[in-house]
């Protein structure tokens, strides 16, 4: 173990997830000397995807192979600031990546645009709804970008994602059975949308009978053969089933091994070192200049790389972290409200509802894949009229059939035992005979929800562990209640012989025991004044002009849909800003 | 389009300067047409070791004799060719005899070499020694046993079987296209040291198609991959292949019919993928004007029987079972593949031979479509050595080698034994 320092380069950049990925195919695209530091090993569809060894629920989501190694470092998780947090020691509720890749290597593959509301929530729902509708308790804030500048960024990772779908408009013209609620769109889709399951079918017949407007999920798993503009290649979806929390075997879904590192392969300015844990950002002695980072590397070597910019791409929570670590800016403080951050802290509300079947009807839970499926959005966002609702936010619906594996097993009529012969019974009968779908909503920031350094726990590096505190509010309780309410429409119009429907009850505090979502965000968010936010419209820090920090920790609030078309969106925005402004002229965006 | 300019530019200067080259410095205007013409005779495949410094040597290479390292030709004065003038390299170029006299093995594909013209030798003798960086790192001992390893038996292989040194001259009405690709084949390409069959004395039945229809009609396996048939013709050879077709695979390792895999992943990515696009046309052009050997072959034809069978459920025979449960979700139950990504085994000309070979070897140690510049993505088919059995390989080769109107033969669970003891993963 020895202190080292590597030749200088033009940019580093921290994690190889989406993020790092898309800024390390813009920046090296604009002729920068570009490193990338990923803390977890190099990973790619071979081997860690290899058909058929990687077709192996115990291997791969029981023992979490994929997923960050608990045992070297994790985060610990209080309900509320006057609790004692303990380390998130098991996996379950979110399932955070590492390694080349990062949890694009192993997400789904839903990949949507935020609804140009969301970007100015604030502002919209005090004009729709009065200032007195948004309690203080929730600080909603506008992110400082609007969807029309975004547009393009959307349309480009579409591209690049190779992503299934059907557009609804195109520069102002319908053009098919898409999403209604949909703003418009300067592209269609680069490939038709994916085939239905059945159980996507009967979801899509039952939400139309209602008076819903259902379309198919727009899906980061491929269709049909595709190249992208790096010339990346993907290989149709077999709807395997093996897709979250997996390494795809088929080059179908999306991700930033199979559809950007081939590129940056080619390309002499990058290089990427794996196991390489990044321990801080070094500032200089003015606290507003970055000059590098230091890392860890495998052998336990001391790092120095030395850097004109630091592109953070850790992923929403661990850029808040290393942000801490590194004393950039000001931790939040729940007790006053200030300080930037740590601050909103958000995540998902899920809530589900299962339909059951006789046995002549049978909807093959085992097929799928992991952005496939039939959603509405009639109660997403702000479709539908929120004035005598009473909270804030919405939730797509969706028929989600990303396959039913044996261990983790698909639901059960309620009042089933949890072992025994019943059980075994309700398996046999109910396993490919039940339609599951999902409210996917939106979790508003809540002032004690938020994230800091803990004064307990450490890691294997003797760094604080990060410390998360968060808990499900009123809003939240609402929200859940109203969604299933209105899901259960469509379920009851499926006819099924049973339901069971899971919704967040008043007062149910966050249970880490299980999934919810791995979309998290907040922490570093964006906007337009720096006592509010920690990075400006273009992700570039408030308070060190050369580190921009991207990812979904700049969201100020959660979405309704899944995270990572937004964020690889902003990421391009972000590149954009950096190539066309900031490398011309270095220095703050957005005047201070 | 730069590699071309630099290569007309160049000639158009040898040609008209060639009294200049009556002296030996190396001329520092021809490095970059140099290395042109190092990519396009792959010397790094065999003179840069895996992960080793460019052009360092010390790659081993099996040969039926024992295992032959290869040399070390940086211009680094003591390990290196640094001290040979250009009147020595021309004479190991063409001839095979070094500097200290001693003449090499025929793992050198000097016999083509011979073809070369002055300008090019001069271009490249230019790049190796201004161009290369010097690495002092001495060469490795062969690992040859007595008597085998006595270099001058190979003086009289030379003395008997590799041609007389002459430049290339292009045959009696072939067109300044095939003529450039004959050239490009049979010279610095060196095509036929794989894909022509070899002697039981090691040297190639044929060096041009003027020596007869067994240039380039395949050659016996490189690192336990044959080398197919690259005449226009039926029964494993490409006459089912335009010359675009060809122009892709070359340049990207892929086209609608195939995928490069095993020993041929190398020649793609460090030579064929830098070459012109107008000397990839005039290979292909020269590919498709050799006549076949195989003159009984018939054209293949897509038959759908099989395709009809899986997608009715049927899935009967082991090796349709087999087929189904290892090969179809990216080879398709039509055996068409997806073009571009995942090849067709449908028409692949490595199952229209007798020869399984290569298709029992990449079902045990999985395959490798490299990326190039133009097609950046690489594939990976998984090895299957450690879940199926002899008899699964066995019974699937045989499917596939038959199914879809494909002409090879059935395998026997004792060919893929054979195959097993040496077959190796592929690397990650
Ligand atoms: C099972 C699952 C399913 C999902 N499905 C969907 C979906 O359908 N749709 C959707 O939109 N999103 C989905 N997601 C979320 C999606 O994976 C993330 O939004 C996306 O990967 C975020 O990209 P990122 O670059 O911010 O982070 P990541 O992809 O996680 O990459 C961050 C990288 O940074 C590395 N890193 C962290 N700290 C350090 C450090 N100190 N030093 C060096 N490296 C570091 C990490 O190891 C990681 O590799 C899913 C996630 C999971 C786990
Ligand atoms: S469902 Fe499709 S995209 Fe997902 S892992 Fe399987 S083949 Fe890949």
């Amino acid at each position: 173990m020895a202190d080292l320092t590597m030749p200088h380069v033009d940019a580093v950049i921290i994690g190889f997830g989406w993020t790092g990925a898309i800024m390390a195919k813009e920046l090296t695209q604009a002729g920068l000397k570009v490193v990338a530091l990923e803390r977890g090993p190099n990973r790619d569809t071979y081997p860690q995807g290899a058909y058929p060894t990687s077709i192996d629920e115990l291997t791969y989501n029981t023992r979490s192979k994929l997923f960050q190694d608990m045992s070297k470092s994790t985060l610990t998780i209080r309900h509320k600031p006057s609790d004692q947090a303990v380390p998130y020691r098991q996996l379950a509720a979110f399932l955070p990546g590492t390694g080349v890749g990062g949890a694009g290597l192993h997400w789904s593959g839903c990949h949507w645009r935020v609804t140009p509301e969301e970007l100015k929530i604030r502002s919209h729902y005090e004009e729709r709804y009065g200032k007195a509708f948004i309690p203080d308790e929730i600080p909603l804030q506008d992110w400082g970008v609007s969807y029309e500048e975004l547009e393009p960024h959307f349309s480009f990772a579409e591209q690049v994602f190779g992503t299934s779908g059907q557009a609804y408009k195109v520069n102002g013209e319908i053009v098919g059975p898409g999403n209604p609620f949909d703003a418009d769109r300067s592209t269609p889709f680069p490939l038709p949308p994916m085939k239905n399951p059945y159980s996507a079918e009967l979801f899509k017949q039952a939400a139309t009978e209602v008076g819903y407007h259902p379309f198919s999920i727009p899906a980061a798993n491929a269709s049909g053969v595709y190249t992208n503009p790096y010339g990346c290649q993907m290989a149709p979806c077999t709807f395997c089933g093996f897709c979250s929390g997996y390494a795809c075997y088929n080059y179908s879904k999306a991700s930033p091994n199979v559809n950007i590192l081939p590129a940056l392969r080619q390309v002499p300015n990058f290089e990427l070192r794996a196991k390489c844990d990044v321990v801080l950002i070094e500032t200089d002695s003015t606290g507003t200049k970055a000059t590098g980072v230091i890392y860890v590397d495998e052998k336990g070597n001391r790092v120095t790389q030395p850097a004109d910019l630091v592109i953070l791409g850790a992923f929403a929570y661990n850029n808040a972290y290393m942000m801490l670590l590194s004393k950039i800016g000001t931790p939040y403080d729940p007790t006053t409200g200030e300080g930037t951050i740590g601050k909103n802290f958000c995540y998902q509300n899920e809530n589900s509802i299962a339909a059951f079947f006789d046995g002549d009807k049978f909807t093959n839970p085992f097929v799928g894949a992991g952005g496939n499926g039939i959603a509405c959005d009639d109660f997403n966002a702000d479709h539908f009229d929120h004035g005598p609702l009473g909270f804030i936010g919405g939730a797509p619906m969706w028929v989600n059939q990303a396959g039913t594996k044996p261990i983790g097993g698909g639901p059960l009529p309620a009042g089933t035992p949890s072992w025994g012969s019943a059980w075994k019974k309700a398996v046999k009968d109910n396993y490919t005979h039940v339609v599951s779908m999902n409210a996917h909503g939106t979790n508003m920031p809540d002032r004690e929800n938020y994230l800091d350094l803990d004064p307990d726990y450490t890691d294997y590096l003797g760094r604080p562990l990060l410390r998360l505190t968060f808990n499900w509010h009123d809003n939240d309780y609402k929200m859940a209640n109203f969604m299933v309410d209105k899901m259960g429409a469509i379920a009851k119009a499926m006819n099924p012989k049973a339901m069971k429907v899971s919704a967040k009850k008043p007062g149910e505090p966050f249970d880490t025991r299980h999934y919810q979502t791995t979309h998290m965000g907040g922490g570093v968010i964006m906007g337009t004044d720096p006592t509010k936010s920690a990075v400006n419209r273009y992700l570039q820090s408030w308070d060190v002009s050369n580190l921009f920090v991207v990812g979904s920790s700049a969201f100020p609030q959660g979405l309704g849909y899944n995270p990572t078309g937004t964020v690889a969106a902003l990421t391009y925005w972000s590149a954009k800003a950096i190539r066309e402004q900031y490398l011309k002229n270095p220095g703050p965006l957005v005047p201070v | 389009m730069q590699p071309i300019k630099i290569a007309l530019a160049a000639f158009g200067f040898t040609l008209a300067c060639s009294a200049t080259f009556a002296q030996t410095a190396p001329d520092p205007t021809l490095v970059g047409q140099g290395q042109y013409l190092a990519e396009a005779g792959d010397c790094a495949a065999c003179h840069t070791a895996p992960n080793g410094k460019a052009f360092a040597g010390g790659l081993p290479m099996a040969s039926p004799i024992g295992t032959i390292y290869t040399s070390n030709i940086t211009p680094d004065k003591s390990a290196g060719i640094g001290d040979w003038s250009y009147d020595d390299f021309q004479r190991l170029m063409r001839k095979g005899v070094t500097k200290q006299g001693y003449v090499v093995y025929p793992a050198m594909p000097y016999p083509s070499y011979a073809r070369l013209t002055e300008p090019d030798l001069k271009a490249m003798y230019a790049y190796f020694m201004l161009g290369v960086q010097p690495v002092d790192q001495a060469n490795r001992a062969n690992g040859i046993p007595w008597p085998l390893s006595m270099r001058w038996p190979l003086h009289i292989w030379r003395w008997f079987y590799a041609p007389t040194a002459k430049p290339f001259v292009a045959a009696a009405g072939q067109g300044a296209e095939i003529a450039r690709g004959a050239y490009l084949v049979e010279g610095l390409g060196h095509c036929g040291a794989c894909h022509t069959p070899r002697r039981i004395t090691l040297q190639e039945t044929a060096l041009s198609d003027a020596d007869g229809p067994s240039y380039l009609s395949g050659g016996a396996p490189v690192d336990g991959w044959p080398a197919p048939s690259l005449r226009n013709e039926n029964g494993g050879g490409l006459a089912g292949w335009s010359e675009d077709d060809i122009v892709a695979f070359m340049k990207t390792g892929r086209n609608k019919h195939s995928a490069s895999f095993g020993a041929m992943n190398d020649v793609v990515v460090d030579s064929l993928q830098y070459l012109s696009d107008s000397d990839l046309r005039s290979i292909a052009a020269y590919l498709k004007s050799l006549p076949p050997k195989n003159t009984a072959a018939q054209p293949y034809a897509y038959d759908d029987t099989a395709t009809k069978a899986l997608l009715s459920g049927d899935a009967s025979t082991r090796g349709a079972q087999a087929y189904v449960d290892r090969c179809a979700a990216c080879h398709g139950s039509d055996g068409k593949g997806y073009e571009g990504v995942f090849p067709a085994l449908a028409g692949n000309p490595i199952l229209q031979t007798d020869d399984a070979v290569s298709a029992i070897h990449i079902i045990l140690s999985g395959g490798r479509l490299p990326g190039t510049k133009t097609a950046p993505s690489y594939f990976v088919m998984g090895p299957y050595a450690d879940v199926m059995t002899d008899q699964n390989i066995a019974d699937v080769v045989s499917y596939i080698e038959t199914s879809w109107g494909n002409q090879g033969k059935p395998v026997t669970t004792g060919q893929v034994a054979a195959i097993r003891k040496t077959a190796t993963p592929v690397n990650p």
